[in-house]
């Protein structure tokens, strides 16, 4: 049996480190990449009215953009190399959606590229990578 | 309709400061006789002993009455499903990014708490004395089953539009809904008779008396009627707040909307607690306020036709603030996405409950036990907001200062949602397009600036008429519907009890 492993992508340098860390263990043991891009968003927030209207044509445009510009273009280059790749977007709390996604598609490791915030910032604003150390259900790997 | 275009463009022209003192004046002589006119036509009364029961209160209160036996009590039966609802319980994450039942609550709630819930529930104690609260929270729990089969047809009937962007609400329904049932003809024309109700009657409930209200309260703390710089100067404050609606919903400035939006909630608990405060600040008066609502409720004393009198003014007042009956929340609810209506309708319950059974209970509480404390607390003439500020400034000094703010908050979020229902009735009739649009948004602007300029007894009269004029088309077409709801929902709570529709959280 193939092991699938999770790459949370979100166009930052760190996540380019962490899908070409996660590219080279995949093709030493035959792993399949899941390639996953989580739109930030609260089911809890508040909106207008014509917000509410808008918002289904809204979230289709925001998976299309995600999905053809930012992990398009991934996939078709670790495709070229050779890689097993599928790629997922999600709305949702970064971190819990992660490790939602890893039960879902069976995946045995999660890598995440470290953001390397200040110490203040990930005071206020929190930080991805420590929340989903804290909730994975599976190992996660941070890329530096 | 012609002379109160014609009272628009007579402020349009006379807006020169000199002539503006006189100018509040002028605009209420000129919307009084209209006021008067409408609502002899809507409030058409029947005598019923001393009492004078209007056709329209009747109509409104067969309606949630029938509802609720016919759903089976689905406003108690569905309660608890409701608070799982919106907790998120039955989400599928695959689809988040939608619209939550979260949202759709929160955005129709904004919606419905407004003036109403401080300034309206005063009029109701004034006019139909203690015991109209009594009935006031009756119709807050009949008017639950209402709004469950109106919010889910809703979404049931809702026109995706080509941009992704989805209209919905009674004119939909209704046009619908009929057709399916071989009345193509019928629903085209109360679907139609709807839209120009909402259209019309979101310049009013949601418009002119937030506007008022808000206008009054704040003269109210910034000197009063005699003392404040701003007595008279309605038409300043009106074409400000016209400005900042403008800019919101012409302009498209979202951040302001937003704020509002975000800071309502925060609002309506502040205020909540605050009333609380007052209310066991003055703990004494507590059992006798109580006991004057029940009492009153069928023997009121010094009420105009007795018990019935309190019964009508109770449903009216409750009716005007939680809007069951009237369609305007299907609008909002409409925007989710869901293969269950049901569930829509489900969540909505919550709205009567929240907005009349909690909210307007508390406001009545405050004002009923500062007249068990001070029975002559209630000066003549004072009345509306004025006089719930008044219930709390006799605890709380200050409380008047961030009332007013608070008063403005709900004004501000009830008139951007009302904004947005009457716009959809507009562009029912006129099509999606960018002129009919600012067109539109325009005329509403206009009608904030207008509605600080004229007293409260011809305002109210309006609004009210307007309102309960599309209950009428509303109401009908949900008793023709009310078979298609009930069938779903059945299949539905059958679903729920055999396990087909399962949680995805807690288990």
């Amino acid at each position: 049996m193939t092991s699938t492993f999770l790459v949370a992508v979100d166009g930052s340098e760190g996540s380019d480190r962490a899908v070409e860390f996660a590219t080279e263990r995949a093709l030493a043991g035959k792993a399949k990449l899941v390639l996953a891009y989580i739109i930030e968003w609260s089911p809890y927030s508040f909106h207008t009215p014509e917000e509410l209207a808008e918002r289904h044509g809204r979230r289709e445009e925001e998976i299309e953009r995600a999905q053809t510009k930012l992990l398009g273009p991934v996939t078709e280059s670790l495709k070229s190399k050779g890689v097993d790749v599928e790629q997922v977007v999600r709305h949702g709390h970064t971190s819990e959606t992660l490790a939602v996604l890893a039960g879902e598609f069976g995946a045995s490791q999660i890598f995440i590229g470290r953001k390397g915030e200040s110490r203040v910032a990930s005071l206020l604003f929190g930080s991805v990578t420590a929340s989903l150390v804290q909730t994975s259900p599976v190992p996660v790997t941070v890329v530096p | 309709m012609k002379r109160l275009l014609t009272s628009i463009f007579v402020f349009l022209t006379l807006s020169v400061p000199a002539q503006a003192a006189g100018f509040d004046e002028t605009i209420n002589n000129a919307t009084a006789p209209i006021a008067k006119f409408i609502g002899t036509i809507v409030f058409f009364k029947i005598p019923v002993g001393e009492a004078q029961l209007p056709l329209v209160v009747l109509w409104l209160v067969i309606g949630a009455v029938f509802f609720t036996f016919y759903m089976g009590f689905v406003n108690i039966r569905g309660f608890k499903h409701a608070i799982e609802l919106v907790r998120g319980d039955y989400s599928d994450p695959k689809s988040a990014g939608e619209v939550s039942h979260f949202q759709a609550l929160a955005t129709a709630v904004s919606g419905t708490v407004g003036i109403g819930n401080i300034g309206g529930v005063a009029v109701a104690v004034t006019v139909g004395g203690a015991g109209a609260t009594f009935w006031l929270i009756m119709a807050g729990f009949l008017g639950m089953s209402t709004k469950f089969v109106e919010c889910t047809l809703g979404v049931k009937y809702r026109t995706e539009n080509a941009d992704g962007s989805v209209s919905g609400g009674p004119m939909y329904y209704l046009d619908k809904g009929f057709a399916e049932r071989g009345m193509a003809g019928f629903g085209k024309f109360v679907g139609t008779f709807y839209a120009i109700g909402i259209f019309i009657g979101a310049l009013g409930i949601g418009n002119m008396f937030q506007s008022n209200q808000a206008f009054v309260q704040f003269v109210n703390v910034t000197g009063g009627e005699t003392g404040s710089w701003w007595a008279d100067k309605g038409w300043l404050f009106g074409t400000a707040m016209a400005l900042i609606t403008g800019s919101v919903i012409i302009g498209g400035i979202k951040s302001i909307a937003r704020v509002t939006e975000k800071v309502v909630p925060f609002m309506a608990i502040f205020y909540c607690v605050f009333a609380l405060i007052v209310i066991f600040m003055n703990y004494d008066a507590i059992p006798q306020a109580i006991s004057n609502i029940f009492t009153g409720a069928w023997s009121p004393e010094g009420v105009v036709g007795g018990a019935l009198g309190a019964l009508i003014i109770g449903f009216q007042r409750a009716v005007f603030s939680n809007e069951a009956g009237i369609g305007s929340a299907s609008i909002a609810h409409s925007a989710v996405k869901t293969n269950e209506p049901i569930t829509e309708g489900v969540v909505s319950l919550l709205e009567p409950f929240i907005d009349t059974i909690i909210i307007c209970t508390i406001t009545a509480l405050v004002i009923g036990t500062a007249q068990v404390a001070e029975p002559g607390f209630a000066l003549v003439g004072v009345q509306g907001i004025a006089m719930t500020s008044a219930a709390f400034e006799r605890t709380i000094s200050w409380f008047p200062i961030p009332l007013a703010f608070a008063a403005m908050l709900f004004a501000f979020s009830t008139m951007i949602s009302w904004s947005y229902y009457g716009l959809k009735g507009w562009t029912y009739l006129f099509g999606e397009s960018i002129t009919m649009d600012r067109l539109y948004k325009l005329i509403f602007c206009i009608f904030v600036a207008l509605g600080c300029m004229v007293k409260l007894g011809p305002i109210l009269d309006i609004s009210d008429a307007l309102v309960f004029l599309i209950c009428v088309p509303n109401i009908l077409g949900l008793y023709f519907l009310a078979p298609i709801v009930k069938r779903e929902m059945d299949s539905y709570f059958a679903r729920i009890k055999s396990g087909e529709i399962k949680k995805y959280k807690h288990g």
